[in-house]
């Protein structure tokens, strides 16, 4: 058939190239693509390596005869020194400073998201959110620097002898205003995800815009805004810096604001920032810490991305 | 706020009462939104302000030997020379062949001699700092202050940035500290992260975006990127400590190299644990960038008989470039303030020697400030506030190019 098309042009064909259009296989072509799908899986053998190591070391400490499970979950002390392993006491902190800080950045981030996706005009868009990505781009040891040398100083004014040097309000304040853009980015998405037609709709019933906001805009957004939260106290309980910095060096099972404690991310910094030499249980110690701060962050981060597929209003 | 349960919608005079009250709520409401929002704008100014406020002010400083006893010159008239003479002479010839061993003395500038005539000799004393408000405001009751508590002590008003700080190694006196090993150990840090995680980042994006068949395989490494961009830096840090400290220890402290005086806590195990850190921020990145090319630029690709690698390599990814960059620098910004993976992995809080392989112990940037802020002394609070505003305006920079590529080379189809 192709050889006749040609003759018709009377185009000598013998000078063109045969071209045979079955598919080929391509050696090159498949190397790339095998080559890239390594690059693809990679991820999957980080996820599997932390498991693995926080695994294999957390088994090493559990298998020390000081440390039962049931008593790392259930005493409230953490002292090495007489093999008293509770991970309560670590716990507790962490719980204090992430509840701080969602109490501020919940409310705060809300309000800035819904202020910024159904308030703002493209102008005051345009200076207000750089300020968000510049509070998000801010190194964690900076809200360190911070929160030990003015928002603690502040607070020392205010609490005087009753609050300590060293204290989980001012890490979890400064926490708070850490986590604050996050919770409002991801928030305000979820907002301008809503079309217009359901804000026009209640406009046209004459809700106020106030009304339209809150009645209307945010229960249709409540699983975007759901899933920020999460995202936010998974952020909270892994953050390290502020806690190490400000919140206190020594573990304390307290849930009292005014007290120094150590989280359990700044116990591990505290630890291994110290001359520790492998296969001791300081170090096994540190791994089972570790896993369980993986597996929290990992099921809230699950969770929330559970939600905002589930929940997925789908318009149109 | 409108009572759904109502039963009757208020008419006539009420209608216009209720109207009254639901305008004023609004606007009640409407500046508790923008409260929220100057909330964060003023936590952002106290924060840069704490920061500039600490790296400038008066300091009250004195000399633990008059500078008298070694020379009869005024300090700021000695030359070059009379430095050398007067070292010589007052130092222990253990420390000076030492201080030779590391530079020849005779090649050192004035003002590096002027400094070890300072650290070493006179051994400067730093009393009291004050911060820049206060010596700005409060200048007159500093300066009678500073005379009844040290009245040996002179008063100067000091900037802690300076020239002399960012090019200087780490001292254990803060009057002498500086962040040269710091800035270099963190540029080799990210240089050795983006190495790694840029390329193996856009392979797997492209992948995924690409040639990925949508089946399990494909939505498991998909989720689990998610997740892992939300794992918290420590663990990828105690991943790093397990995987590159210790269990490659040969091959990270060099010593498969014919390295031998250095174990597993090098830059090149911190700057991989960085890089894995990474990773998933770039691919996430890489993505987006590559989902944004649209589907008629590959289309006409295979149209005209390109082959998918051909398609991608000559199309798609050139159009998908800005994007990526943009994505590489943010990952860029994220491995350079990060601070716990570094603690974990070992980075050094002292050491002044520049690193100059992959095999080098380090410090960094964000390490020194972890390390100055925790000390109880002002000055080296000082310190940590001009490190810290050497580290942002890094940050800055980087950032403002992010942005700068994006406008340049965005493109609307």
């Amino acid at each position: 058939m192709k050889e006749e098309a040609l003759k018709i042009k009377t185009v000598d064909v013998k000078s063109f190239r045969q071209v045979d259009l079955k598919k080929k296989t391509r050696v090159g072509e498949s190397l790339i693509q095998i080559l890239l799908f390594m690059a693809g899986v990679l991820s999957i053998f980080t996820t599997i390596a932390i498991v693995y190591e926080l695994g294999k070391e957390a088994m090493l400490f559990f298998g020390d005869p000081d440390v039962t499970l049931v008593k790392f979950f259930t005493m409230t002390r953490w002292q090495p020194g007489i093999g008293q392993y509770g991970i309560a006491a670590l716990v507790s902190a962490t719980l204090t400073t992430s509840f701080i800080a969602i109490l501020i950045a919940l409310p705060l981030g809300l309000a800035s998201a819904v202020y910024l996706s159904e308030y703002a005009s493209p102008k005051a868009r345009g200076v207000l959110k750089p300020v968000l990505e510049i509070l998000a781009g801010i190194p964690t040891v900076v809200y360190g620097y911070f929160a030990l040398l003015f928002v603690t100083p502040i607070l020392k004014t205010i609490f005087e002898d009753r609050i300590q040097v060293y204290n989980m309000l001012s890490a979890g304040l400064v926490m708070g205003i850490m986590i604050l853009p996050l919770i409002a980015s991801m928030s305000e998405d979820a907002l301008s995800a809503v079309p217009r037609a359901l804000r026009e709709g209640a406009y046209a019933m004459g809700a106020t815009r106030l009304e339209t906001s809150l009645q209307i805009v945010v229960p249709a957004a409540l699983s975007g805004i759901g899933a920020a939260v999460i995202v936010g106290v998974s952020r909270a309980v892994g953050e390290t810096m502020i806690v190490a910095v400000a919140a206190g060096a020594g573990p304390n099972f307290s849930f009292n604001p005014l007290d120094a404690a150590e989280t359990m991310t700044g116990h591990i910094a505290r630890i291994s920032g110290g001359d520790l030499s492998y296969n001791t249980i300081d170090y096994t110690s540190l791994f089972a810490i570790a896993l369980m701060l993986f597996l929290v962050t990992l099921v809230l981060n699950l969770i929330s991305q559970w939600i905002v597929n589930r929940f997925r209003e789908k318009y149109e | 706020m409108m009572n759904q349960r109502r039963a009757h919608f208020p008419e006539g005079t009420d209608f216009f009462a209720s109207l009254q009250t639901r305008y004023r709520v609004a606007a009640i409401w409407q500046s508790l939104f923008l409260s929220a929002l100057l909330i964060a704008i003023i936590s952002l100014t106290a924060l840069l302000y704490n920061v500039v406020d600490g790296a400038f002010g008066y300091v009250a400083y004195d000399y633990k030997k008059d500078p008298a006893t070694f020379t009869s010159i005024p300090v700021n008239e000695l030359t070059k020379d009379d430095l050398l003479i007067i070292l010589k002479e007052n130092l222990s010839s253990g420390a000076y062949n030492k201080l030779d061993d590391e530079k020849k003395m005779e090649t050192r500038s004035h003002a590096d001699l002027y400094v070890l005539f300072l650290e070493r000799l006179v051994q400067i004393d730093t009393k009291a700092t004050w911060s820049m408000t206060d010596s700005l405001l409060r200048g007159a009751e500093i300066r009678t202050e500073a005379a009844e508590k040290y009245p040996d002590a002179q008063l100067e008003f000091r900037s802690w940035l300076t020239p002399q700080f960012l090019a200087t190694p780490m001292s254990s006196k803060a009057e002498f500290a500086g962040v040269r090993t710091a800035i270099l150990g963190s540029l080799w840090l990210v240089g050795i992260a983006i190495l790694f995680a840029l390329p193996i980042g856009v392979g797997a994006a492209v992948y995924l975006q690409e040639y990925a068949p949508k089946n399990w395989l494909t939505s498991i490494i998909q989720t689990n990127i998610n997740n892992l961009a939300g794992v918290p830096s420590i663990v990828y840090g105690m991943l790093g400590l397990a995987v590159f400290v210790r269990t490659l220890e040969a091959l990270t402290s060099g010593s498969a190299f014919g390295i031998t005086d250095s174990n597993g806590r090098t830059v090149l195990s911190a700057g991989l644990t960085m890089g894995i850190l990474v990773l998933p921020l770039i691919i996430i990145n890489a993505q987006e960038a590559i989902k944004a090319v649209p589907d008629s630029l590959r289309q006409a690709a295979f149209g005209v008989g390109a082959t998918r690698w051909q398609t991608v390599w000559h199309h798609v990814l050139p159009n998908a470039l800005p994007g990526i960059l943009t994505g590489s620098i943010l990952a860029v910004s994220r491995a350079l303030g990060e601070t716990a993976p570094l603690i974990v992995v070992g980075a050094s809080t002292f050491i002044s020697i520049d690193p100059n392989n992959p095999f080098s112990k380090f410090t960094a940037l964000p390490i020194q400030i972890y390390n100055w802020t925790t000390r109880p002394q002002s000055e080296f609070h000082a310190i940590a506030a001009s490190a810290i505003i050497v580290l942002l305006v890094m940050l800055l920079t980087l950032n403002a190019t992010a942005i700068l590529l994006r406008n340049r080379f965005q493109r609307r189809y």
